[in-house]
């Protein structure tokens, strides 16, 4: 394997890892800070993904299309948060988590009945359709750099809001004591609406992001969940910063894992016996990363006692 | 006691009766169990459009059919069967996509005596050793478009090709066709997950491996994923694929990155018979879109049944076996015949992708292999 090959494959993972965490961030939040399994996450991801691609076939406008997966998702969020998840907060998980679940199948069943079982496209735009280069020769696609950039742009305003604003202290107050914060007259149904429907939003954005380079269709969204759990899990619930550091770690294991693994068997075995071998166990990779990280620190890595 | 069995005599002779006042057939329940929901819903949509199109054309009001979502999922395909078979009662089971849900569900139901006609997954296991005298397919045996796809990329000069296929049983059944028939060398062979949607990782493997070309199985919307991401990275080596790659549910969502690629087929809307014509018109009509190979296949498969139907009664299993065997039908394809394996012996088509207007769509530009027989087929004994 050339370094070229090796750091292109880094810049996947990473591109990869901050997608992860614009689903993870909002899934933690939505957890320390309500108590909520919300299963429905990965539906406004796809929310966002479907709003964007209407959006840029009515406008041809590729950032109006990113405005609008922000505004459906978040106004989706807030909706289903009003409607549905508001009586669950004090129910226990099994009930939450079957909300959740009707949840994603009225959603996908309503999005198949506006926009069909086939799936859509989003067009990158133009200018960022082609490849750069990067110093060192390495050839890597502009949008995926992008991408890179928008996700890391947010993990920083995210760590701003919770670290430094009025709404962030609020937050952080909900997430070790409900009862206090609400006795000190913060409307704390309104926070919850709030938390709910930024985390929608991020959600949005990041089906929004994805759709462009892979296809946008119904169901999309569930796949992304399952890993966005692995990452808060991994992160430690109810924290950015675990997020941030999971979703990266997911990221990277994820895609080395399936390059550099197949490989490494190909050392010693005939080629297809080694692909088959090393795509499976690389597809296990990152669940044996996260029961490792649980064996020494069962709250996670920056998870609270 | 004797009245009891009187009664039941007269009860069994009126439904026997029953049976041949409706002609040779009798009512035919087909079960089709295909793919509706998620990434590979446009397929198994393609294939139950062009399955009721074929029935209402024929206006045939012994045919009736149930038809159930799998999700893509194995588990969910074989339960579906169970409640096909047992509470549904059942003659006839088609519909399936997906190799590795065919293999879960067509060993057991043609073990319990129905009939499977399958108008897309022709995994390697079935068409050979496992062949079963119940089971039809009308569409192809997994590896032949891989085969001609081979068999061109070979024709076309490529000499170090870079292959990739998901990792299942058609996916398999994919490289080894392609391998079959390919001459040059390999510049490296990958499987990727079912169901993936980045291939960033794989196309810096292509990058990286020095190849002069790229053969890839990736059908529904994996295929769309990837082409997208091939446009977008830099790599302008040559694509060849087979047509599921490429079929009309794609094509619209990938846009000018698929045109001039080259795939093969057994059919393309194009192909010049009075038959396909006449299907191409009805489904525009009927359904406001251009038909896939999916929707060829369903549309041959229920022409196939009806045509069993119209020499057979299904109740008589040998009788309506040689019936679906004589294949005696006007398919899409021109002329249609079954193997000794049950598996279509057929051409397949080099189709390149061209744009007509704002839609784009495949032209077929040569013959890739003719009267092709799979490879499996002297394997298949009854």
């Amino acid at each position: 394997m050339t370094t070229l090959l090796l750091i292109e494959q880094i810049l996947n993972g990473l591109q990869f890892g901050v997608m992860l965490f614009l689903m993870a961030a909002g899934l933690t939040l939505i957890f320390g800070v309500m108590g909520l399994i919300n299963l429905a996450h990965g539906s406004l991801y796809m929310v966002g993904a479907f709003a964007a691609a209407a959006v840029a076939e009515a406008t041809g406008s590729f950032l109006l299309a990113l405005i609008a997966s922000l505004i459906a998702a978040a106004a989706a969020g807030a909706i289903i948060e009003l409607v549905v998840i508001r009586r669950l907060y004090d129910r226990d998980h099994l009930d939450q988590v079957l909300a959740t679940f009707a949840l994603i199948l009225i959603f996908s069943e309503g999005t198949r009945w506006l926009f069909g079982s086939f799936p859509l496209f989003l067009d990158i735009p133009d200018a960022l359709a082609g490849p750069v280069i990067l110093p060192g020769g390495i050839q890597y696609p502009a949008y995926r750099l992008l991408i890179i950039a928008i996700g890391l742009l947010i993990a920083f305003g995210l760590f701003q809001l919770i670290a430094r604003t009025r709404i962030g202290i609020q937050i952080r107050a909900g997430e070790s004591d409900r009862e206090m914060i609400a006795a000190l007259g913060v409307d704390i149904s309104r926070l919850y609406t709030i938390v709910f429907a930024l985390g929608a939003a991020l959600a949005g954005l990041a089906g929004a992001l994805v759709g462009a380079i892979q296809s946008v269709q119904v169901g999309m969204g569930e796949p992304v969940l399952i890993l966005a759990f692995v990452v808060i899990v991994i992160g430690g619930i109810g924290s950015i910063k675990g997020a941030l550091v999971g979703a990266l770690l997911v990221g990277l294991t994820d895609t080395l894992g399936g390059v550099l693994l197949p490989g490494f068997f190909g050392t010693f075995m005939e080629p297809s016996a080694a692909t088959a071998v090393g795509s499976s166990l690389a597809s296990m990779s990152i669940y044996i990363l996260m029961a490792g990280v649980l064996l020494f620190k069962p709250t996670g890595l920056y998870g609270g006692a | 006691m004797q009245f009891k069995s009187l009664i039941l005599a007269a009860g069994l002779a009126a439904l026997a009766s029953a049976g041949v006042a409706d002609g040779h057939g009798g009512t035919v329940k087909v079960g089709m169990i295909t793919t509706l929901s998620g990434g590979g819903a446009g397929l198994g949509i393609d294939v139950r459009d062009g399955f009721m199109l074929a029935a209402k054309m024929a206006g045939n009001d012994n045919l009736e059919v149930v038809i159930e979502d799998d999700q893509r999922k194995p588990e969910i395909a074989v339960q579906l069967a169970d409640k096909m078979i047992q509470s549904e009662k059942v003659d006839v089971m088609t519909g399936i996509i997906w190799s590795n849900l065919a293999m879960a569900v067509v060993p057991a139901a043609t073990a319990q005596g129905k009939f499977y006609i399958s108008p897309n997954a022709g995994p390697s296991a079935l068409a050979g050793k496992g062949c079963h005298p119940l089971y039809f397919n009308v569409a192809w045996q997994n590896d032949n478009l891989h085969e001609a796809a081979g068999a061109y990329a070979t024709d076309a000069g490529h000499k170090n090709t870079f292959i990739l296929a998901p990792n299942y049983p058609a996916g398999q059944d994919a490289l080894t066709g392609f391998k079959r028939m390919y001459g040059g060398e390999l510049a490296g062979e990958i499987y990727t997950k079912l169901g993936q949607t980045d291939y960033a990782a794989e196309i810096a493997q292509i990058r990286a491996s020095g190849a002069d070309s790229v053969f890839f199985f990736l059908p529904g919307g994996m295929g769309i994923s990837f082409l997208k991401q091939y446009a977008g990275s830099g790599v302008d080596l040559p694509v060849v694929g087979p047509a599921f790659s490429f079929d009309q549910g794609i094509l619209q969502a990938v846009g000018d990155a698929a045109l001039g690629v080259k795939n093969t087929s057994q059919w393309n809307k194009d192909l010049d018979n009075p038959t396909n014509k006449a299907f191409v018109e009805a489904f525009q009509a009927e359904y406001g879109r251009l038909p896939s190979l999916y929707a060829s296949q369903g549309f041959d498969a229920a022409n196939l049944l009806l045509s069993a139907m119209a020499k057979a009664d299904v109740k008589d299993a040998d009788a309506f076996r040689a019936a679906l065997a004589a294949a005696d039908f006007d398919s899409v394809r021109g002329d249609f015949k079954f193997g000794t394996n049950q598996h279509p012996v057929q051409d397949f088509y080099v189709r390149e992708v061209i744009k007509e207007g704002d839609v784009f769509t495949n032209k077929i530009i040569s013959a890739s292999l003719t009267d092709h027989v799979d490879a499996y087929a002297s394997e298949c004994s009854y």
